[in-house]
């Protein structure tokens, strides 16, 4: 027995793997064919697979015993084609997200996409847990392989997104699905003649299937689709990576205009450019530049250029330099050296190499510095001191206006990052940092409540002495200065304020009459908002204001999420008149994926127990199962509590999302894998108490420690770091392992038949659980979010399943 | 007025004042920020003639009279009725106008127009939108309104100044030869969204100095803060 379940170890391995890469595939898809938000709800819900699995499971649990080998083969065969092929189906289904408030065919359309991507979830899953089910005596082994493979899977996605365009990558994993479906039929000893055969001519099928089959088909609605509509327009190149697919469009006939914010007094609009779309949207633009500074006039006719009017920046650092446009506002007004920080290095390489003479070899100047990396990474690990340090307008309009963005996370704009960037200049040196305008106000409302806490947390005496704020109709621009603000100063804003008819929201002094003059709203909410963030009366001003503008900080850093319940039934009051643009999409996308996820799990799990009462072995009316059940739930719940807490604890420990991710996610996984792999002498009720306690004590060591450690490591080599995080994370995640086989293993000794049972509610929670994660975060932050997992540990721990009674 | 009227049939007719009714409702509720507690005349007049059905596609019709916008092909849509509505009176148009508007779209829009004002320039740069909206346009009788395919960028150098100036398509920025040809007193509507939902109404007025300001509004009535400041 041993042995089958060990030969299984691989087969398992791999379909998890296979299953754990196609999940952020999916997202990686749909976020490039709809919009990231959309993406997550419907990948979320497709997830539901996994409990579903469950209940099919315990449903067969009799004819799973008889006839494991063929079900084990046969449920790997069909992830491995189903893989693409709902994926295919699925972009047959023309939903429109935009359209679902009115026109309910959006939500068949939405359920038919969940059902589809649901199958391959489900696929895996049975394969998975028919083999807990069958080597339930060995579980520990199977659960192992299915953790290890997980965590290589976290790490194979990496990889294939870094070299393969998505649709490539689905044929990959179908392909890895296959192989782990022969090495099944390999390892159970079954006759391979008709078995084998179906597997090659289907591998046969996935080779030669042409790839535009497999290639996202984007909405109608998205941006890059929008602007191939413009005659001549074409994509002349694509690179893809986890951080997203980049199309670059040429448009010869009607040439490409990305100004934004741009003055109403300005004559002229930007030189030729080429569009650069990431994810088929968020436009942004590389200028042709031939070093004559008189095409770049536009750049100065931005709120952002507002710092280079109040004194004469030359040393210059630029967060977020993408596709450069900002480096030549500096070069415009001559800067005399410029430190250009960027995350992304295709885009980088697109200024720098593809299209390096195009843009003028702007990134390889005598004056220019380029810094791949992350803006707080850099911005921690250097010595230097700038005149000028600028935020560029990183997000999209249209995105951050609907909202899209407020359960993402961003450190850029924290109070913590703040006071990095202060400490970063030089006396009299500025931060500007410009957004985009929202009404009613939002964004720009927030910076400024984010800058004055992180003066006051300087201990500036008065930081109104030291802040100006000012705006176009599309966008406002913040300074900080390292210093007091002087009159001169105060005369080159409204000089530059004059010219380009912008309004000054906030100086030293500034009087009532001096704002709301050119881009007239309602009331002057700016300047209302920034004299009360700056004076006395911030916290009520926070309090009264109807959106949640309080500054963001590295523990709870949702910078663009304003939503305040207490608003809610103001907006909906409003809903048929327009009060939908009051609400952010994104979080509202959270909140209706919740619900869907929780009615859904609560009647997939309800619904099956009222038509087969006896068929599925759990008995209502004993407490035992429910405890059982609850047990398998809270641990659910509480492992993906963990580990999303302390993968955004390593973002800005590693300081780079994508590495913090993989780095986390794949010790957590193999870590657990090991940890189920040893409890095997661990198993009483008592015993449960022993990696509950041991994983509360790291939590708890590392939320109280984690901030001064990467204070200590701030110039540490990424590698280090690295070694470190994994160090730091394998205890954690090797005691997060034990919980689920020592109940299961508990579990084949006195109820055997609740084990898919089991398997079923852990998926169910897990799905629920990444959701709430986010949510949790969002209201009350991350710290909290670790003291609930603790505590749901606790939960878990006083209702292991009790032994056989005699 | 040049335009010939469009004889509805009495079920559409009657569509088209329920519709009214309800934009009327809105635009009562929204007064404060619209500058006006009631839809000029003649905007209730041109809604109350122009058939909305002629104007989305053949599986759409069913829904052309309500409340919202519709998907009409190519990535576009026609915008909701209610913003038509305000959008059309920010403008303050009267017969002697003369109008430009980018982004035909279906052309639902420049045909308001054309019941109000004198002469209506509309450019589309996608061209199978373009053509079929100028040959709907011809069919239902607008002959002063006057469509072509190009890039909206340049406005209509040929034509201009104008009185008014619609921008439904979407731009980054508001295209400085847009505004060089506003007519002094002139002013300018642009909707600011996405293709379904509209976030704010940005009012580019351009006065007789030629001093231009823009104002921005909500289309909704909610005020950010309460108590004062």
């Amino acid at each position: 027995m041993t042995s089958d379940s060990a030969r299984l170890f691989l087969p398992v391995g791999m379909v998890s793997a296979a299953a754990l890469s196609y999940e952020i595939l999916l997202m990686r898809l749909f976020s490039i064919i709809q919009w990231h938000h959309f993406a997550y709800m419907i990948i979320s819900l497709a997830l539901l697979g996994y409990g579903v699995s469950g209940i099919f499971l315990a449903i067969n649990r009799e004819r799973l015993t008889r006839h494991f080998p063929t079900i084990f083969t046969a449920n790997l065969f069909l992830f491995s084609i189903a893989a693409p092929a709902c994926f295919l189906a699925a972009q047959q289904i023309p939903f429109n997200p935009a359209e679902i408030l009115w026109d309910p065919s959006q939500l068949g359309y939405l359920f038919c996409l969940y059902l589809l991507l649901a199958l391959p979830f489900f696929f895996a899953a049975n394969a998975v847990g028919s083999a807990i089910y069958r080597f339930r005596e060995q579980l520990s082994l199977v659960y192992a392989a299915d953790l290890a493979g997980a965590g290589a899977g976290s790490l194979l996605i990496v990889f294939l997104l870094f070299n393969l365009f998505p649709g490539q990558t689905l044929l990959v994993l179908s392909l890895l699905g296959l192989l782990a479906t022969a090495v099944a039929v390999c390892a159970l000893r079954q006759q391979t003649g008709f078995r084998g055969f179906l597997v090659w001519i289907s591998a046969l099928a996935i080779c030669i299937m042409p790839l535009q089959w497999v290639s996202p088909e984007l909405s109608p609605y998205k941006g890059l689709k929008q602007q191939l509509r413009v005659p001549g327009a074409k994509i002349v190149h694509q690179a893809s990576s986890p951080l997203g697919q980049i199309a670059v469009v040429k448009s010869p006939l009607t040439p490409l205009r990305y100004a934004p914010g741009l003055s109403l007094n300005a004559m002229t609009g930007p030189p030729e450019q080429l569009a650069v779309f990431t994810d088929a949207d968020g436009m942004t633009a590389i200028d042709r530049y031939d070093g004559d500074k008189a095409n770049l006039g536009y750049l100065d006719q931005m709120t952002s250029a507002l710092p280079y009017h109040l004194n004469k920046p030359e040393r210059i650092l630029i967060l977020g330099a993408g596709t450069g446009l900002d480096v030549l506002q500096a070069i415009y007004h001559e800067a005399e050296s410029i430190d250009a920080v960027e995350l992304n290095p295709q885009i980088i390489g697109l200024v720098r190499t593809r299209y390096a003479e195009f843009a003028g070899n702007l990134y390889a100047t005598d004056k220019t510095n380029l810094h791949v990396g992350e803006a707080r990474g850099f911005i921690t690990s250097t010595r230097n001191r700038y005149d000028l340090i600028q935020i560029a307008l990183l997000d999209a309009f249209g995105s951050s206006a609907a909202g899209h963005y407020a359960p993402a996370e961003n450190y850029l704009y924290t109070v913590e990052a703040l006071q990095d960037y202060y400490r970063h200049l030089q006396p009299g040196g500025y931060l500007g940092i410009t957004r985009w305008i929202k009404m009613p106000p939002r964004d720009t409302l927030r910076l400024l409540a984010t800058a004055a806490e992180a003066l006051k947390r300087l201990n500036i005496g008065y930081p109104e002495r030291q802040i100006l704020l000012i705006r176009g109709w599309q966008t406002s621009t913040l300074a900080v200065k390292n210093g007091v603000i002087t009159p001169g100063e105060i005369e080159a804003l409204r000089r530059f304020c004059e010219t380009r008819s912008f309004d000054p929201a906030y100086f030293p002094g500034i009087l009532p009459k001096e704002t709301n003059r050119y881009n007239i709203l309602p009331q002057p909410y700016f300047f209302q908002a920034a004299k009360a963030l700056l004076g006395d009366d911030g916290e009520k001003f926070q309090a009264d204001y109807k959106f949640d503008i309080r500054p963001s900080t590295d523990d709870r850093p949702y910078f663009f999420h304003f939503f305040k319940w207490e608003t809610l039934p103001e907006i909906l009051s409003l809903f048929k008149q327009g009060g939908i643009s009051l609400l952010e999409s994104g979080y509202l996308v959270l909140i209706a994926t919740l619900l869907q996820a929780l009615i859904a799990s609560f009647l997939l799990m309800l619904l099956p127990l009222n038509i087969w009462k006896t068929k599925l072995g759990f008995n209502p009316s004993s407490s035992t199962h429910y405890r059982t059940l609850l047990y398998f739930f809270s641990l659910g719940l509480a492992f993906l509590f963990i580990e999303i807490a302390f993968i955004q604890k390593f973002v800005l420990f590693l300081h780079h999302p994508l590495y913090a991710v993989t780095v986390v996610l794949s010790t957590f996984l193999l870590s657990a894998g090991l940890g189920s792999r040893f409890c095997g002498k661990i198993g009483s009720s008592r015993g449960i108490f022993i990696p509950v306690v041991a994983i509360s004590l790291l939590s708890a060591g590392y939320v109280l420690f984690m901030s001064n450690a990467v204070h200590l490591l701030l110039e540490t080599k990424s590698a280090v770091k690295i070694a470190l995080s994994i160090l730091l994370i394998a205890p954690l995640g090797f005691f997060m392992g034990m919980p689920f086989p020592m109940a299961m293993r508990r579990l084949s000794e006195t109820l055997p038949a609740l084990i898919p049972w089991a398997w079923g509610v852990n998926g169910f929670a897990s799905v629920i659980s990444a959701i709430l994660a986010t949510l949790i975060a969002v209201q009350f932050g991350f710290n909290i979010l670790v003291v609930a997992a603790v505590m749901l540990y606790f939960l878990a721990a006083l209702n292991f399943p009790p032994p056989l009674e005699h | 007025m040049i335009a010939k009227p469009v004889i509805a049939d009495d079920h559409y007719l009657q569509l088209r004042r329920n519709l009214i009714q309800r934009i009327e409702y809105d635009v009562k509720a929204t007064s404060e920020f619209l500058d006006a507690e009631k839809l000029s005349d003649n905007v209730i007049q041109a809604l109350l003639k122009v058939p909305r059905h002629e104007f989305v596609p053949e599986n759409q019709k069913p829904y052309a009279y309500e409340n919202r916008p519709l998907p009409i092909g190519h990535g576009q849509t026609i915008s909701q009725p209610y913003i038509v509505a305000i959008m059309t009176d920010l403008l303050k148009l009267d017969m002697r106008d003369r109008v430009l508007e980018i982004g035909t779209g279906s052309a639902y829009q420049a045909a308001i127009l054309g019941e109000i004002a004198a002469q209506v320039y509309t450019i589309e740069i996608i061209e199978p939108l373009g053509s079929a909206a100028g040959e709907k346009l011809k069919r239902l009788g607008y002959a002063n309104v006057h469509s072509k395919i190009g890039d909206g960028y340049y406005g209509w150098e040929s034509e201009a100044p104008f009185d008014a100036i619609v921008v439904t398509a979407a731009a980054s920025h508001i295209p400085p030869p847009l505004i060089r040809q506003l007519k002094p007193g002139g002013r300018m509507v642009i909707p600011v969204g996405d293709l379904f939902t509209v976030q704010q109404l940005l009012l580019v007025t351009k006065d007789l100095n030629g001093k231009v300001k823009t104002r921005q509004m909500l289309p909704v009535r909610f005020v950010p803060l309460t108590g004062q400041h």
